[in-house]
């Protein structure tokens, strides 16, 4: 179940330190973010938010050197200052932010964003899109020699992915939000994109209703005729939180084995779904 | 022991860090096995990858002891 997966090492981030938001398991894109990171030299520190979530991340975190591993509920605004302040005391400043969090009431992942109740939509814009601007905001004054940071969101934000509702709402606003921050930064040096990464089996993604027939369509007809893996998004958001991306800001880059630029579907792949019914 | 049954219970052992003599047909791994509500998320994400099948959100809401794991497993992997 474990295979190894090579991740490409080098200097790109030797000196560099950075906060990853949103780890869950060693299925969790935000995991596939810290081993490119990692395997590039730089130094990470992580939040977690709730004990069931931090016994998993704790031996992670460990595994890639981090001694810096931090509570954090973006619900609870004071528990999101306790830990620029514990990043400020400890390194003194912070060169990237991989921002990795949402969430969902799971019951209104499935059926129609009709009936999306208004605590779980605001439960879930504060979540999923707000906590991005007052991570920002909050990271921003210790990025004194300019920096870099990155947001998750899915295609589901800018067209109808069934069951993904409220949250493809959250997404869209998520990604406006990268814009504007864009724009407040960018005379800092500070850099602010996100990531639109394809379909990948998480423990998040379990969430999301019949989740199974998405990955399956994508893989039948993206581009690459593959879904994407927490590495392919890792290799991506590298490029993003290094300087090898340093004339880029306010972007909102696919990583999605192309399938946001389709259409429709080639007629081949229908004849064979029609053959195998 | 089939052969679907040693494989599942060498992931819940692994997964859950329980000892193999407590990881019987009916343990429930909440109840029984001490795991989590997301443990249980990943047991049948771990599942799915080993055997290399898909199981549906109502058949995983199903899934509530080793022994309905090896049940579904023997099922869909002799279907396949």
């Amino acid at each position: 179940m474990s295979e190894t997966v090579t991740v490409p090492t080098g200097t790109l981030m030797q000196g560099k330190r950075g906060l990853i938001m949103g780890v869950a398991n060693d299925h969790s894109i935000a995991w596939g973010i810290a081993k490119a990171l990692h395997a590039q030299g730089a130094e990470l520190a992580f939040t977690y938010q709730g004990e069931a979530l931090g016994k998993r991340v704790k031996p992670l975190a460990a595994k890639v050197g981090s001694s810096l591993v931090l509570p954090c509920d973006v619900e609870d605004l004071g528990s999101v200052d306790a830990v620029f302040d514990a990043i400020g005391k400890t390194w003194g400043s912070l060169d990237f932010v991989a921002h990795c969090i949402a969430y969902s009431a799971k019951n209104e992942l499935k059926g129609r964003y009709a009936d999306t109740t208004r605590e779980n939509f605001a439960r879930t814009m504060l979540i999923s899109a707000f906590s991005f601007t007052e991570v920002a905001k909050r990271a921003a004054p210790l990025m004194t020699q300019g920096g870099s940071l990155v947001t998750l969101s899915f295609g589901g934000a800018t067209r109808v992915m069934p069951n993904y509702n409220v949250m493809g709402v959250a997404k869209a606003a998520l990604e406006a939000g990268v814009r504007y921050l864009a724009a407040d930064y960018g005379p800092s040096g500070i850099r602010v994109n996100a990531i639109s990464a394809g379909p990948i089996r998480t423990l998040a993604g379990a969430g999301i209703a019949d989740a199974r027939f998405m990955f399956n369509f994508q893989k039948s007809h993206a581009p690459l005729r593959r879904t994407v893996t927490i590495e392919d998004v890792g290799g991506s958001a590298l490029y993003l939180l290094s300087d090898l991306s340093n004339g880029v800001t306010g972007e909102l880059h696919y990583v999605d084995a192309g399938y946001n630029i389709i259409s429709m579907p080639h007629p081949d792949s229908l004849k064979a779904d029609e053959a195998n019914l | 022991m089939s052969d679907v049954a040693e494989r599942v219970k060498k992931i819940v052992i692994e997964h859950l860090g329980v000892d193999a003599d407590k990881v019987v047909d009916n343990a429930n791994f909440i109840e029984d096995l001490g795991a989590d509500s997301l443990d249980t998320v990943e047991l049948v994400m771990a599942f799915e990858e080993e055997f290399s099948v898909e199981i549906p959100d109502d058949a995983a809401e199903t899934i509530v002891t080793v022994g309905d794991a090896v049940r579904f497993l023997d099922k869909a992997t002799a279907a396949s």
